[in-house]
């Protein structure tokens, strides 16, 4: 029965297991993927249709016909009842109640409609300008050179750093190993909400604000990153170690060679967070950085959101394309982590 | 946008050169506000040599959360946009020593120029200029209610009255919600006077519970639970979170709504031909028939290294051309009296919009004192945010109307408290 | 690429190499370990530890200045103020009645959100692990939520869950009677358990996955040859040797949901009325989203808050420990 859970390597045929993966699988891509297509496909309606509900699924845009002589083009409505019941006509204007309409074949006969007699024609439109209006409304690329310049520093620096505590606190005993390990796992206790505004005092002191590295020095010491690198650390078996260090392998060494590949799974885990914890962060960058010249995507993003009113066209246009880099980042770093120890043939 | 970043690094390749100022200016927009302002300041920067102007576009919590922040750790840019100015009044720096003519400004911006003479700025002193006034006021789906055949209520018309004419629309055409109020304590606050609510004790402090507050509060519960308030807008919410209703207007799902003039330019854009719609100007209570006024501002602030350079800015932004031309763009109600009294030519809008902006700018004169007052109290914040908190949870039922109440009046005061 | 990636990683290697080897010369094998632990510990010293110890100043002092010497020493009065209560079971009677409807909350939040967001991520790691078509696009859908920033989550779930929304309509077109979702507190409460799991679920599958790599494929040859049922290596096997991972879920996911705020905030606003309050919600509310700020509340709030979760996860930490040592 719990089959399904515990098969691991599919072998020729599809049997009974599969199909109940696969049908977690679908349900699973239709509760956690549906929403998000969705946002995708939202992004590309004009702010009135985002506003519109029942909301609909693709973007539907009202449609507008010329007729000979009205300077404007009007707009298509479907008459579903009364008199011109199953006609497609043109509006002129609408009037309290009454819709003055026209049929675009026969532009002489101007006829009267009830506004719930007829019914917008409308047809699939994208709306590209919430894209476009992005380049031209600030400087993209700037930003997006400073969302990746604090991205990629960061995470590597994260990843140095957290790899080489967790090295540490899982492959050596010495006096404090526990204290230190609780000292990093209780700093996981305090909401980062709170410690911003004394945090600010710190880095305002050392005279970093308005400077990218005001982002990326508080960041790198992730106590998640230590605390996950620790855990899988502690099931890399210590004879391979020791085997290095009877060949004179230096400390550095066997933490470099031996100890960060086979932590590979891991430590793509830590580099997918790391990338999306720094490319999605906000309130920070927000206290941090008020130049343009510094600003970040996220920050341009939530540029949108105004006191009263937020552009939410433009802001659902700028999500989309924030994704795009880290889905990136995100497919190429999947495959790592399921090539650790299991295939490499240590055991 | 790009044009200012281009002359942001123009500022920055020159500054080593020569004596240039570079004046950085924190904005946030709910429009256009900023982009109108940015091309604006090129015409400054063409009459005053030498000063450059960098607007930085932040979202609307930078401004309300970060930059109280920065500014009392002494960072933070040179003139911010703000809404908050009791909050922010000991950072602003007052331009009437660096400006020309400080009684044309003081005749033009008198009352808004008061909201920031709080707390220890000086009495006359020329901090802010207003470049967005808001007015709070109802809007009603004309088309609805001429569906419905009834009578929409005549200007000056009571709350009351209001409430039983949309009740009726909605009865009659099927719609969901007959009335709507924005979830804030400051739209909250205009129908409260209007039933009497003093807010202020002799000392000026609030907020006051008596009996014309007291009055709306059960009035405005008992609209939730008879279903004539949009239950959604307040009960859907917690803790001083803000929420409008402007989606189930635009929708013609809502026959009234009481927001406020900023919304104008949304319902233009977004209703297009969908509906008829009316502004209603300040809606009556028993007592009085008053609105709020508000409104985002542009102020200096004074660690900056160049006061002068921002006296000339504030001189500039406060001018009536320039006002003229930025409030054309952004079409929002004008808080210089001299355009108030000449009217805006507002650009590209329809009759609808051009009706709604008026009836909007005519009804802020006839505002009460109280309500000024409110708008121009340091901790008015205090008093917006408790509002819906505490009465939300008497409209669920986690308390009793007079149990919120008392924790309405306590909660205030803690907070006044903690800055005191 | 990988050419590249490769030559950069053989050149930290050797850049490093020697001051690393002159360092374990003099200072002997044995103390590496702290310098390894060094250059993070100088960094959590400045820019975590210190603005932690800054807090306790906060907690101990009233005022909304931010600069420490602008405020008013008050000892535990702000303590004091919170933990002010007739009964801690009946908000009502407490001074704060809204902080402890918070801890109400928030307690019943994590107890749901821990319990099945363990149970959920560790059936989806399982599954993901297979060896199954399409592998890399399965593991992208369920960590894609974690990449959305919270307004844009929280966005997307109003838009099912209001009033006319998908979910309501898909009810409707059932025959089904619709529900105003956000408007009954136990539905909100309902809603906000699922979302922040929906939100946060691929995190945890995404650390459970590569924990389930350290497993060596031998160790289930071996029980699949002693004809051992499927759901016996599961327990006997896979959660065992899965231990030290699935502590890191454990703690990571109580001190997250403890923590849990910002999609809930979009979504509900708390509301309706405090339903759906939670404790980082009220801090937020005292210290920063109000004027004026209450900081030395909201500070004095969190420090509670921390105590009470470093006891939860030291006793986590301890039951592992004992249970390692009896297994």
């Amino acid at each position: 029965m719990l089959r399904f859970l515990t098969q691991r390597r599919g072998r020729d045929r599809l049997d009974m297991t599969d199909w109940i993966a696969f049908g977690v699988l679908g349900l699973g891509v239709f509760l956690m993927l549906g929403p998000v297509l969705w946002l995708v496909l939202s992004s590309f309606k004009t702010e009135a249709a985002l506003q519109e509900y029942p909301p609909r699924l693709l973007p539907l845009a009202p449609q507008f016909v010329e007729v000979e002589g009205f300077e404007t083009a009007l707009q298509r409505f479907r008459v579903i009842s009364g008199e011109h019941e199953g006609r497609e006509l043109a509006q002129i204007r609408r009037v309290g109640l009454n819709a003055q309409m026209i049929d675009p074949a026969n532009p002489e006969e101007r006829l009267n409609v009830h506004i719930n007699d007829r019914e917008a024609v409308r047809a699939v439109q994208v709306e590209t300008e919430n894209y476009t209006g992005l380049f031209t409304r600030f400087n993209f690329l700037l930003y997006f050179w400073n969302s990746t310049f604090i991205t990629v520093v960061a995470t590597v620096l994260t990843v140095l750093f957290n790899s080489m505590a967790a090295f540490a606190l899982a492959k050596y005993r010495f006096t404090g190993r526990t204290s230190v390990f609780l000292l990093i796992i209780a700093t996981l206790m305090i909401p980062p909400t709170v410690t911003l505004v004394p945090l600010f005092l710190v880095v305002s002191q050392m005279g970093l604000i308005n400077s990218p590295w005001a982002v990326i020095w508080p960041a790198i010491a992730t106590p998640t990153g230590v605390f996950l690198l620790r855990q899988y650390m502690l099931t890399i078996p210590d004879d391979l170690l020791d085997a290095a260090r009877m060949d004179n392998a230096s400390e550095w060494r066997v933490y470099w060679k031996i100890v960060l590949p086979l932590s590979a799974p891991a430590l793509a885990v830590l580099i997918i967070f790391s990338v999306m914890w720094r490319w999605n962060e906000f309130l920070w960058p927000l206290i941090v950085l008020n130049r343009s010249e510094v600003f970040t995507l996220q920050l341009a993003l939530n540029s949108f959101q105004g006191e009263l009113q937020t552009a939410w066209s433009s802001l659902l246009a700028m999500t989309v394309l924030t994704l795009l880099p880290i889905t990136l980042v995100f497919a190429f770093l999947q495959k790592f982590i399921t090539q650790g120890i299991a295939q490499s043939g240590v055991k | 946008m790009r044009k200012t970043i281009a002359v942001s690094a123009l500022a920055l390749m020159t500054a080593g050169a020569s004596q240039a100022q570079e004046l950085r200016f924190m904005c946030y927009q709910d429009g256009n506000e900023c982009d109108a302002w940015a091309a604006a300041f090129q015409t400054f920067e063409a009459e005053n040599d030498g000063i450059t102007v960098v607007v930085d576009v932040v979202p609307y919590q930078a401004i309300i959360e970060s930059l109280p922040i920065q500014l009392e750790v002494g960072e933070g840019p040179d003139l911010a946009r703000v809404t908050d100015y009791g909050g922010l009044a000991r950072f602003m720096l007052d331009v009437r020593p660096h400006v020309s003519d400080p009684d044309m400004i003081e005749a033009r911006y008198g009352p808004s120029l008061a909201w920031a003479r709080v707390g220890d700025n000086a009495p006359d002193g020329i901090y802010n200029i207003v470049d967005q006034l808001t007015a709070t006021g109802g809007f009603a789906n004309a088309t609805l209610f001429e569906q419905a055949g009834v009578d929409m209520p005549a200007p000056g018309s009571s709350w009351a009255e209001w409430a039983d004419a949309s009740r009726a629309v909605r009865d009659a055409t099927g719609i969901d919600f007959a009335m709507a109020i924005d979830r804030t304590g400051h739209r909250f606050a205009a129908p409260a006077m209007s039933f009497g609510a003093a807010l202020f004790n002799e000392d000026g402090e609030a907020l006051v519970i008596d009996d014309g507050f007291r009055n709306f509060s059960e009035q405005f519960v008992a609209w939730h639970e008879d279903g004539t308030m949009a239950r959604d807008v307040w009960a859907g919410a917690g803790g001083g979170t803000y929420q409008d209703a402007a989606g189930e207007f635009i929708n013609a799902n809502l026959a009234m709504y009481y927001s406020g003039s900023w919304q104008i330019g949304r319902f233009g854009r977004d209703i297009g031909d969908a509906f008829d719609w009316v502004a209603t100007g300040s809606v009556c209570g028993p007592e009085a028939c008053t609105g709020m006024p508000g409104g985002a501002g542009i102020v200096g602030l004074n660690h900056t290294e160049h006061p002068e350079a921002v006296g000339k800015l504030m001189e500039f932004v406060a001018r009536d051309d320039v006002q003229a031309q930025v409030l054309a763009q952004t079409r929002n109600l004008p808080a210089n009296a001299e355009l108030q009294a000449n009217g805006i030519d507002y650009q590209d809008v329809t009759p609808e919009v051009a009706a709604a902006l008026t009836a909007f700018a005519a009804s802020v004169p006839n505002f009460s004192e109280t309500a000024y007052a409110l708008q121009g109290y340091q901790f008015n914040r205090a008093v917006y945010t408790n509002i819906p908190a505490r009465l939300t949870q008497a409209i669920v039922g986690e308390l009793t109307l007079s149990e919120a109440l008392d924790r309405l009046e306590q909660d205030v005061a803690d907070a006044i408290a903690e800055a005191r | 690429m990988a050419a590249l990636v490769r030559a950069l990683y053989e050149g930290a290697f050797n850049l490093f190499e020697k001051p690393m080897q002159m360092l374990q010369y003099s200072l002997g094998a044995h103390r590496m370990a702290w310098v390894f632990l060094l250059p993070n510990l100088l960094i959590f010293g400045l820019f975590t530890y210190l603005p932690i110890m800054l807090n306790v100043w906060y907690a101990s002092t009233s005022g909304d200045r931010i600069l420490l010497g602008d405020r008013d020493w008050v000892g535990t009065a702000n303590f004091a103020t919170l933990l002010d209560c007739g009964s801690y079971l009946d908000p009502n009677t407490c001074r704060r009645d809204l902080f402890w409807r918070a801890v109400h909350n928030t307690g019943w939040f994590v107890v749901l959100q821990v319990g099945f967001m363990i149970l959920l991520s560790l059936i989806a790691a399982l599954i993901l692990n297979r060896n199954i078509p399409l592998k890399g696009f399965f593991r992208a859908v369920f960590f894609y939520p974690v990449l959305l920033s919270p307004v844009v989550v929280a966005l997307i779930w109003k838009w099912i869950l209001q009033r006319n929304g998908v979910l309501n309509a898909g009810m409707d077109w059932a025959g089904m009677d619709t529900v105003n979702w956000l408007l009954d507190p136990s539905w909100a409460f309902f809603w906000i358990v699922f979302v922040s799991i929906w939100a946060n679920m691929g995190f945890y599958v995404l650390i459970l996955l590569a924990g389930l790599q350290a497993i060596p494929g031998d160790v289930y040859e071996a029980a699949e040859m002693d004809g051992t049922p499927a759901w016996r290596q599961l327990f006997r096997i896979t959660l065992p040797l899965l231990t030290p991972t699935l502590l890191v879920v454990m703690v990571l996911s109580l001190i997250r949901a403890v923590q849990a705020f910002d999609e809930i905030y979009v979504l509900t606003g708390g509301g309706p009325g405090s339903a759906t309050t939670l404790l980082i919600q009220y801090i937020y509310d005292v210290g920063f989203a109000t004027r004026p700020r209450q900081f030395g509340l909201a500070a004095a709030a969190s420090l509670l808050m921390a105590g009470v979760l470093l006891v939860l996860t030291l006793l986590q930490l301890a039951a592992t420990r004992k249970r390692a040592e009896e297994g």
